[in-house]
């Protein structure tokens, strides 16, 4: 008996939009970002969104395009230099912006999807990014403690799926996309090929079907 | 050879055959470019992959450096998500990081993401690499563009981590970390102590061995 495939269209994603929801979004500078999924959230109206990903791209690509057009209330990134409508709204108060390094976002996340309360790393000590937060010292070496991230929503950019949800991802586009998709309660990927079960060989999976609810083709309307 | 370049230069001499390197955005990415011959190094890139390489030819889908641009990449590169791209960068897997800088300070902290109220862009990947890296190189001009000086007592801005610098490559002088003591090793051609010591606000000692600096011929 076969599962039913996960593909699904856009407008049935749509559904699922909601005003005041936590999208995790994959990418880094816009590569590896679903582009169809964001400009459908850009299109669906949703607002003051709280996003979570690596950077917020430029005012016309990736993630960006929602910040441009003021449907995020919350970014959590490692770094928004490159999209300067970021940096006036965070200034002017009309979003609230927490910059998490690199590494450490990684990890909130990848403790979101696997059930750990938390990581311990040293960095940020010394630094503002320890303000607020529990420091233990082990071996002479403080850390601190940072806490896990979860979202409602994933949104992934994949390079090839099966029908039952695995996945590839090409080049420098993975990025957090597999960290992502263990730390929602809905995880979406767009994906630019979707294949048959067996498709994909078992050894290049590199995100379990399980974790995937639903697929969208690339482009598909 | 203006002095990012003359930089550049001076820094490709730090690197080892074999290290692998991860270079920030703007003036580190000159580096390759003066390599000596002998010395073969491998590229971290932090959004994920080792082996980034110079772009040749027409842009590759889905593969960009660090700052977002397309690049190249080496036969034998590898790509993984940004969790095993930190666990390099986190766990002592880079030899060498090379970042630009606002300041620096005698106690080895550096300050190089932002400016309260004028430019908070992010720490990007930087806090992770000071933090997790081997070896710590600072690479920036010597003062800022109104003279100030950028090698200070105690940094005054945000700092990006905490006692991790090891090195400080300008235009006019190379000065190392050690044992808690900032001390200057190398003097560029033509540049005097008394023109260093005019344009470096902290206290350093003068290295026994301090030489000219060492650039290829």
């Amino acid at each position: 008996m076969s599962t039913p495939c996960k593909r699904i269209s856009y407008a049935e994603l749509r559904s699922r939009f909601k005003d005041g929801m936590s999208i995790l979004f994959g990418g880094f500078m816009a590569v590896g970002t679903p582009d169809g999924i964001v400009r459908d959230l850009l299109d669906s109206g949703v607002k003051d969104l709280t996003i979570i990903g690596n950077d917020t791209a430029t005012p016309d690509s990736g993630i960006g395009i929602l910040i441009a057009n003021r449907r995020v209330r919350k970014v959590i990134s490692s770094h928004i230099g490159t999209n300067p409508e970021t940096g006036r709204q965070m200034i002017a108060g009309e979003i609230e912006v927490e910059l998490v390094p690199q590494g450490t976002l990684a990890e909130r996340i990848r403790c979101g999807g696997a059930g750990l309360g938390g990581v311990l790393t040293p960095t940020g000590v010394g630094t503002i990014v320890e303000e607020g937060k529990t420091k233990l010292s082990f071996d002479g070496i403080e850390y601190l403690v940072e806490r896990p991230i979860r979202a409602d929503m994933a949104i992934l950019k994949a390079y090839r799926a099966d029908e039952k949800g695995n996945l590839t991802y090409q080049r420098a586009a993975r990025n957090f996309n597999p960290l992502m998709a263990l730390a929602a309660d809905y995880v979406v990927a767009e994906t630019d090929e979707i294949v048959n079960a067996g498709d994909i060989d078992p050894e290049l999976v590199m995100t379990p079907g399980i974790l995937v609810n639903a697929l969208i083709l690339c482009g598909e309307k | 050879m203006d002095a990012k370049n003359l930089i550049a230069c001076r820094v490709a001499q730090e690197m080892k055959n074999g290290d692998v390197v991860n270079l920030g955005i703007g003036l580190p990415t000159l580096i390759p470019d003066y390599l000596p011959e002998d010395v073969h190094i491998t590229l971290q890139s932090e959004n994920g992959f080792l082996g980034l390489g110079p772009l040749l030819g027409e842009p590759i889908p889905n593969l960009v450096n660090a700052g977002g641009k397309p690049c190249g990449m080496v036969p034998g590169t590898a790509f993984f998500d940004s969790a095993m791209s930190f666990a390099i960068i986190r766990g002592g897997h880079v030899d060498v990081t090379v970042l630009g800088g606002l300041q620096v300070d005698q106690e080895g902290n550096l300050a190089n993401w932002m400016v309260p109220g004028k430019m908070v862009p992010g720490m990007g990947g930087a806090m992770d690499l000071v933090t997790g890296a081997k070896n710590v190189i600072v690479a920036m001009e010597h003062a800022t563009k109104d003279g100030g000086a950028k090698i200070l007592k105690r940094c005054s801005l945000p700092l990006t981590a905490a006692r991790k610098v090891r090195s400080i490559v300008t235009e006019l002088a190379v000065f190392r970390f050690i044992d808690g003591q900032l001390v200057l090793a190398e003097i560029a051609p033509g540049v005097t102590l008394e023109d260093i010591r005019a344009r470096t606000e902290a206290e350093f000692v003068v290295s026994p061995q301090c030489c000219e600096m060492k650039l290829p011929k």
